[in-house]
């Protein structure tokens, strides 16, 4: 009986060994570091013998691109995968790259996330396929995103996010209340706007780590440097203050809705009137056309407020990037699916849907300044765009593991809008679980 | 199994069994591959893989290498590791003893026999547990909005301000009553299922004795249904450490609130999904196991010892 149980033991632990072997085979080494010259021949080829290409982005706009495309290149599918954004967008493509499963052909990438990408070769170098002969096409930010400071090229801007605020004008109007042009004035207004009808807020703030890092950025403030894999994280400078001070009074008086992003109570607000204003991106017009339909004509554009009166300093918010990951199929496709959407064609179709474009010669051209929101009243909102996209300091960078931190950011700013935690000590914890994350990824932190 | 056996002689072991027997063993195989092979491949396997990833390390710089023990000991002196753990224990020390007391009341009215439409209460109270937990919490989390939800719509009719069920001070305990929400009708019927087998001359003979009902629930019942009891628990204490569901789907409705490691499992699942530390969340999951297997044995050792 006893000899019976060892070599039952004994086979199980064969199998299990066995078994063992055939899952830790999945992994397989670096591929695709040395991709070839791919020619425009080479391209126009792939294209007329046709196949799939699946595209993980959220931007509305590329409905109408990837209709146009087909109709171009009838023997090619584009297989658009959208409604995901945020978080679970990266995790999907982080869990398929790591599973080395289900890969899409093109992904959409925003700049903040690009260098966590990059740095895991996760995307294609886009510079063979000549990608970085388009260099001049389009504006330096989002352009010095893609290359990540280096000669690849990992992804073509699609757009790009230089700050303004949306208000609702017909709220504004009713309560008879200035649209603020400064911090301090906007602060004024959420408490008039908030004691005439105490259903309406400022803002909706649940704490976001996209608007917080955007606002620092504006304000001045530099708290990541970032010089290969040393990576200094510092929350501490006086423009930081300048920004805690000012949104830390709208959170002690309750003046901004805690209404998460993107959600739907989120355009409900925005359609109902209980959130006047929105500090976002240029590329936020054609959300509001799809996803506050019925809200149309009541909102404007206007500059975003500034810190001190007169100064014109504004910043990026979003901004993205269509991408190869290395681990799909059909690069030729996809790669000319991107450059057909964000330098061919597909940019005038998606600048008639109202996407802010990263090319230099659609954002200068008076056509694009002079053109009329149907959304806005028929307000020439790119004016004010193109007026803060030029006034965008570039020597801002964001963390090479800006999605995780940006993951734990309601794990500690978040309490600050809960709980009696200060927004400054919520930043000093994000800077510290930022700090010992990125130690323990192997880079060099300093704070 | 050894007891059916004749007293072993002194020295058996120095006799060696003749070499030829093990050929006729191979038929038995046949029979206990299939298992094994499935066993392996989908029970140990992965646990084997699990371990087996514990022991490395991925960097974004740096690449895998191997760090022996390294990750349990990081583990071990991790603060949110640690606080997850409390929050579960916390919610299994509150939550699980007031669900098995409900249900334990609810099993004992249902079995007494002197309730009104009995088979009617015993599937309306087990009916939340057919719901899908994704459900329930999704229905649940729009009963706490403050803002749109049944919260906020009695906050406007009574003109009354309730605390929000999803600030981070309450948070735990409307994850509490979801779960007891959800699960009071599945431990009602496991009790339930158990009392019914208690032989009714039991019942006859404490009648003839003079004993009152309380002493009849005392007396026969509790004792009778300690094994149902035990295992109740025991399923009790897997699933609060398992918390996961819940926290996840009303963390959309309350970020700030829910952090991403506010329960172990929860815990692992942000560092494999959002931080790529798969190999320390493999660290964290294995010793989590070894938590509630060390606890539910150590539950079900103490419970079956009083009863035998």
């Amino acid at each position: 009986m006893r000899r019976t149980t060892g070599r039952l033991l004994r086979g199980i632990a064969l199998f299990s060994a066995l078994a063992l072997g055939a899952t830790a085979c999945g992994g397989s080494d670096d591929e695709g570091s040395d991709q070839k010259p791919v020619s425009a021949a080479d391209l126009k080829a792939a294209l007329d013998k046709g196949g799939t290409v699946t595209v993980w982005a959220w931007e509305p706009t590329l409905k109408t691109v990837a209709a146009d495309f087909q109709k171009k290149y009838p023997k090619v599918k584009i297989d658009l995968v959208g409604e995901r954004s945020g978080d679970k967008h990266y995790t999907a493509l982080s869990n398929a790259i790591e599973a080395e499963k289900g890969v899409p052909d093109v992904a959409q990438v925003e700049y903040f996330a690009l260098g966590q990408y990059a740095l895991t070769k996760g995307l294609t170098d886009l510079a063979p396929f000549g990608a970085d002969k388009l260099k001049d096409k389009y504006t330096a930010g989002p352009w010095n995103a893609v290359t990540q400071g280096s000669d690849a090229v990992y992804g073509l801007p699609m757009d790009s996010g230089p700050m303004a605020m949306f208000y609702n004008k017909k709220i504004f109007d009713k309560y008879k209340v200035a649209v603020p042009t400064t911090w301090d004035e906007y602060v004024d207004a959420a408490r008039k706007l908030h004691t005439a009808d105490p259903k309406v807020f400022i803002a909706a703030d649940a704490g976001d780590a996209g608007l917080t890092t955007s606002l620092l950025w504006q304000a001045g403030s530099r708290p990541y440097q970032v010089d290969g894999t040393t990576v200094k994280i510092d929350f501490s400078d006086a423009a930081a203050k300048k920004f805690t001070d000012n949104r830390q009074k709208l959170i002690d008086e309750k003046l901004v809705a805690p209404i998460t992003g993107w959600t739907d109570d989120w355009y409900k607000g925005l359609g109902d009137g209980t959130i006047a204003t929105l500090p976002s991106g240029a590329w936020m017009p054609a959300n509001f056309v799809t996803g506050v339909p019925n809200a149309s004509g009541d909102w404007r554009a206007a500059p975003l407020p500034a810190w001190t009166k007169g100064d014109k300093a504004s910043a990026e918010n979003g901004g993205s990037s269509l991408t190869v990951p290395t681990l799909g199929k059909n690069k030729e496709l996809a790669y000319a699916f991107v450059e057909y959407a964000n330098s061919g064609d597909g940019v005038q179709s998606r600048i008639k849907e109202g996407a802010f474009p990263a090319t230099t010669a659609d954002v200068q051209s008076t056509e694009f300044k002079n053109k009329e929101f149907e959304y806005f009243g028929g307000q020439k909102a790119n004016e004010i765009f193109a007026e803060s996209a030029a006034n965008v300091a570039d020597d801002w960078s964001y963390l090479p593991f800006q999605q995780y931190a940006n993951s734990i950011f309601n794990d500690t700013v978040g309490k600050a809008y809960v709980s009696g935690t200060k927004l400054a000590d919520g930043l000093k914890a994000w800077q510290d679980a930022s700090v010992k994350y990125g130690n323990e990824q192997g880079f060099t932190v300093e704070k | 199994m050894t007891t059916q056996q004749p007293p072993a002689a002194v020295e058996p072991r120095p006799a060696p069994p003749p070499a030829r027997r093990d050929r006729r063993s191979w038929t038995g195989w046949g029979f206990l591959g299939p298992f094994v092979a499935v066993f392996a491949l989908v029970f140990l396997a992965p646990i084997a893989y699990s371990i087996y990833l514990s022991l490395f390390r991925d960097q974004l710089i740096g690449g895998t290498t191997f760090v022996g023990l390294d990750n349990y000991t990081q583990a071990l002196e991790d603060d949110r590791f640690w606080a997850s753990l409390g929050r579960v224990s916390l919610f299994l020390v509150v939550q699980v003893p007031i669900m098995l007391g409900i249900a334990l009341l609810i099993a004992l009215a249902l079995d007494s026999g002197r309730l009104y439409g009995r088979d009617f209460f015993r599937i309306a109270i087990f009916l939340p547990y057919a719901v899908p937990a994704v459900v329930a919490t999704l229905m649940w989390g729009f009963m706490y909005g403050t803002r749109y939800g049944l919260v906020g719509d009695i906050n406007e009719a009574f003109g009354v301000t309730l605390p929000d069920p999803l600030s981070p001070d309450l948070v735990l305990a409307s994850i509490g009553n979801i779960v007891t929400w959800e699960f009071v009708g599945y431990n009602m019927l496991i009790f339930y299922s158990a009392l019914r087998v208690i032989p009714h001359s039991l019942y006859e003979a404490a009648e003839i004795d003079g004993a009152g009902q309380i002493r009849v629930i005392t007396a026969i019942k509790l004792p009778a249904i300690r094994g149902a009891l035990v295992i109740a628990t025991i399923f009790s204490i897997i699933g609060s450490f398992q918390l996961f569901n819940e926290p996840n789907i009303l963390r959309q409705l309350a970020r700030n609130a829910i952090t991403t490691d506010f329960t172990p499992n929860f815990y692992t699942y942000s560092l494999s999904f959002n931080g790529q530390q798969q190999n320390y969340s493999a660290t964290v999951a294995i010793i989590m196991g070894l938590i509630t297997m060390v606890i539910a044995y150590i539950v079900q050792l103490r419970g079956m010892s009083k009863g035998a």
